[in-house]
């Protein structure tokens, strides 16, 4: 007597596993994260490593502690994609032990806490940088000059020293490091134009300086709009491919266009334009590798379409008017928040169901 | 709410399709198995014949073991109008009337009648109708209620309850759209035998009476709608029309989506919508049945994947078993990933427990795969949201929210995201990244359900009964108590009677006492006149 093998339907499925997505998130990542590399030094590369393997670990041993197979879930790769998005988003020199931190929140209190994947309300890479964001505000907005204008070169050796002991090979301290040429610390293009707004500069005047010189666009950091092209491009690929769908990345970019649009329109000497806002800081990465997270993020098509938008409307008037530069992180976790909220309100009309 | 059926076929006529949101498109594999034309396999040994092949009920027996019947004749009579009787496929003797694995999922054994078959294929007398347009409808629809005819597209609806429908129907659509991978059966069947599905329709338009028909081929069979334009060139208010190749498209709600643009209303019918439909192969067996006289006792079976050697379409009687028909086409099953038939396609079919299921009048195919797809580990990782269920779900359901409550077993949320909607044609889980059985999940909520409520009416009716009961025992007992009332009363009464008798004995003595009375009085009034007699004084006294 033959045993047959049973089993449900369908019989065929695609081949695409949620693994396959991950790593394909992850390979759109690769030439954002060069160009990070190429601006901002081996510190990126350093975080990378550090984040990546310390969301792994934490991971199994979370699903050891769970009684789970460690081996079979790590290999989803979740984690690994979750210490990646972390690490680019911080700044490069940062203290070992603050990144640790922040993947010890990413992954045991947002996810796994949560039940693992699949189950986290808030995404998990956002919240380990809010966290560290609140804990250390200081050492989080301590961003390298772009390589061009730093006036001390930075090595591997140098990042790798500065990042375990605060100084680096040849004995320069954090702040030292962020000397540019002219001899000021250097800010994010997004801080500058902040504080300079704070000081009643306009903005035109604002983005008139060195920082802005050499940018591919005028309203643009330098180095920094090569970098959200590049984490475009990423995106974009991934829309090709399908491994996310276009409602959250253009929704958002078309919210963050339309809020900053009205804005600048009505005051063009205090608000920044839509070029500036989408080119500077985390909005293209944000658009293509934070918000589209499907975890967390909103799971029918209208919901995404308001989920994306107002990320990209709050990341504009935190920007604008809040205390913090960016505010892609807080603005995911703020919409993370609504999605039962907006998924109960955009359920499709089922088929022969009156509407 | 009804669209205008010139509208409709205006529209058809002008190529504006409609279209059903979502679908997926899964390799097709057609050209396995359709090159060939259907063959026609030696007589097998033994056929099981499930007394019941059709949604509805079973038919009561008329053979018992030992007899001898002859091709084409009834084994079961129809009971009630959702019973289709079975016919012997072929003449022999009745072995046996048992239980058998069933062709259902579960391969729980069914009532099954096995033929032994003598090899003379002898058939009954057979009574044809080619004058049918002179046939009242309803002779037309008896005709096909006794050649045991029921859907052959999948489900194995009763075909005379279709054609007996009591609503006015506009429109009659004729599904040759075979949208499952690797099936070719329909495919053959309207290449092979245009004319006689022609012949099929023109007796179905003569019953349904439809203001136009529609034949819906997808685009991937261009043999068969070229086979087809020739059939019904001159049928008038025919409209032929091809259709994108997507899965679910022959779909019953799906294909009148893209037709007419309308939606069968939920838990509702097409003919809700003027609408009927049948498949091609229901259209060939009424043709049949009715010009032929022949009974459906055999069907094309489509014999294909990659484990079949030679894979091909055949003509296969009702009751062959699968081993029969899989050994036709050179069954070599896997080593490495072992054996596994489906019954039906990639997509909807269910394997085999046993490889004695017979075929049965909604097999269409079987498949034989050798894929590691269709092998699928204990792969299923957690749900990550994707929506690339909701993307492919025809329903415009939201399967990951259902997936969620029927994991959780929240039956009244599951059915909240109209879980009863889910066709179960199966693409969600055909895209799930995760591996999770999205289907099989709904099915197990769906029966959870059904068993609840099932439970819920019988304690409704025990409840009822219990009730009921009670409210009998109160009668009674009220009854009774009133009864003992009565008695005691009627004993009180009779008490009373028996007392008042003997005051009744007291009445004679009550003259007595008031004759003792009297004389008293007598005396006294004697001896009052004596003392008047006798003195005033006292006289006096006795006045005051």
């Amino acid at each position: 007597m033959m045993r047959l093998t049973l089993s449900s339907s369908p019989h065929q499925r695609v081949k695409r596993s949620t693994t396959h997505i991950m790593q394909w998130v992850m390979l759109a990542a690769v030439p954002g994260l060069l160009g990070q590399i190429w601006f901002f030094g081996w510190g990126v590369f350093i975080q990378l490593v550090l984040a990546v393997s310390a969301c792994c670990l934490f991971e199994a041993l979370v699903v050891w502690v769970r009684k789970k197979n460690s081996v079979f879930i790590l290999s989803d790769y979740s984690a690994a994609l979750t210490g990646w998005l972390l690490a680019v988003s911080l700044p490069p020199l940062l203290p070992w032990w603050m990144t640790i931190i922040g993947c010890f929140f990413a992954i045991v209190v947002a996810k796994q806490l949560y039940g693992g994947l699949g189950f986290n309300l808030f995404n998990p890479a956002m919240v380990g940088y809010v966290v560290l964001l609140i804990s250390f505000p200081l050492a989080m907005t301590q961003w390298l000059p772009s390589s061009n204008f730093s006036e001390i070169p930075t090595g591997f050796l140098d990042c790798l020293s500065v990042i375990f002991t605060g100084f680096s090979v040849s004995g320069h301290d954090l702040e030292q490091l962020r000397y540019t040429v002219d001899g000021v610390s250097s800010a994010t293009p997004l801080d500058a134009v902040k504080t300079a707004l704070s000081q009643s500069i306009t903005y035109s005047e604002a983005i008139d300086t060195a920082l802005f010189n050499g940018g591919l666009f005028s309203s643009t950091g330098a180095g920094w709009e090569w970098v959200a092209l590049l984490y475009l491009l990423g995106g974009l690929a991934l829309l090709c491919l399908r491994v996310i769908s276009w409602h959250i990345p253009i929704s958002l970019l078309a919210g963050v266009a339309l809020t900053s649009g009205v804005l600048y329109l009505c005051n063009p000497d205090i608000y920044g334009s839509v070029i500036f806002h989408w080119f500077n800081g985390a909005v293209m990465f944000g658009a293509f590798f934070i918000a589209t997270d499907p975890v967390s993020a909103s799971t029918t098509r209208n919901g995404r379409i308001l989920f994306g938008a107002l990320i990209g409307f709050w990341t504009v008037i935190i920007r604008t008017f809040g205390n913090y530069p960016d505010a892609i992180a807080f603005s995911v976790i703020f919409m993370n928040m609504c999605v039962p909220l907006i998924d109960y309100y955009t359920q499709p009309r089922t088929y022969g169901k009156q509407a | 709410m009804m669209k205008d059926t010139e509208v409709i076929i205006q529209q058809l006529r002008d190529k504006k399709l409609g279209s059903f949101p979502g679908g997926v498109h899964p390799e097709g594999k057609k050209a396995l198995s359709n090159v060939n034309p259907i063959v026609t396999l030696p007589l097998p040994e033994r056929l099981y014949i499930p007394l019941k092949q059709h949604i509805g009920e079973e038919g009561s027996i008329l053979v018992e073991a030992g007899q001898t019947v002859l091709k084409g004749e009834a084994l079961t009579k129809t009971v009630n109008a959702y019973s289709v009787p079975v016919h012997a496929p072929s003449s022999g003797v009745i072995e046996s009337i048992g239980l058998h694995p069933s062709a259902h999922p579960s391969g729980l054994p069914e009532p099954t009648i096995v033929l032994k078959t003598d090899g003379l294929d002898e058939w009954s007398t057979l009574s044809p109708h080619p004058d049918y347009e002179k046939l009242p409808a309803e002779n037309l629809v008896e005709i096909i209620a006794d050649a045991g005819i029921s859907g052959m597209g999948g489900a194995g609806f009763p075909t005379h309850i279709k054609t007996n429908a009591s609503k006015n129907i506009e429109l009659l659509i004729i599904n040759g759209i075979e949208c499952e991978p690797y099936i070719t059966s329909d495919d053959r069947l309207m290449r092979e035998h245009a004319w006689q599905i022609r012949q099929g329709v023109d007796i179905l338009r003569c019953i349904l009476t439809p203001k136009h028909t529609i034949i819906a081929v997808e685009d991937n069979k261009p043999e068969a709608l070229s086979a087809l334009s020739i059939a019904f060139k001159d049928a008038s208010h025919c409209t032929l029309s091809t259709i994108p190749t997507v899965y679910p498209a022959g779909g019953e709600k799906q294909l009148v989506q893209v037709l007419t643009g309308q939606e069968i209303p939920s838990k509702g019918l097409p003919s809700d919508l003027g609408i009927s439909m049948f498949n091609v192969g229901t259209c060939y067996a009424v043709a049949d049945a009715v010009c032929n006289g022949k009974p459906l006792i055999e069907r094309v079976v489509t014999l294909t994947g990659e484990a079949a050697k030679q894979p091909k379409n055949v003509w296969a009687l009702l009751g062959t078993p699968a081993e029969y028909l899989c050994n036709a086409a050179d069954w070599q099953p896997s080593k490495r990933l072992g054996a596994k038939v489906i019954m039906g396609g990639p997509m909807m079919g269910f394997t085999l427990t046993s490889m004695q299921v017979p075929v049965v009048k909604t097999t269409n195919c079987l498949l034989m795969p050798n894929a590691n797809t269709a092998f699928p580990g204990n792969n299923e990782r957690p749900c990550i949201r994707c929506s690339a269920c909701a993307e492919v779900c025809p329903a415009s359901l939201l399967p990951q929210q259902l997936y969620w409550h029927a994991k959780g077993k929240e039956y009244e949320k599951a059915q909240d995201y109209n879980l009863f909607d889910c066709i179960e044609c199966g693409a969600c889980a055909y895209v799930c990244p995760s591996d999770i059985p999205l289907v099989q999940y709904y099915r197990q909520t769906k029966a959870a359900i059904r068993n609840e409520q099932d439970e819920k009416n019988k304690a409704d009716k025990a409840k009822l009964r219990f009730e009921a009961r009670k409210a009998r025992l109160e009668e009674e007992k009220q009854a009774r108590e009133a009864k003992f009332k009565k008695a005691a009363e009627a004993r009180e009464a009779a008490k009373k009677q028996s007392q008042s008798s003997s005051d009744a004995q007291a009445v004679p003595e009550k003259p007595k006492s008031a004759a003792v009375a009297a004389a008293i009085a007598r005396a006294k009034a004697k001896k009052l006149r004596e003392s008047q007699q006798n003195s005033n004084t006292e006289n006096t006294k006795n006045t005051e």
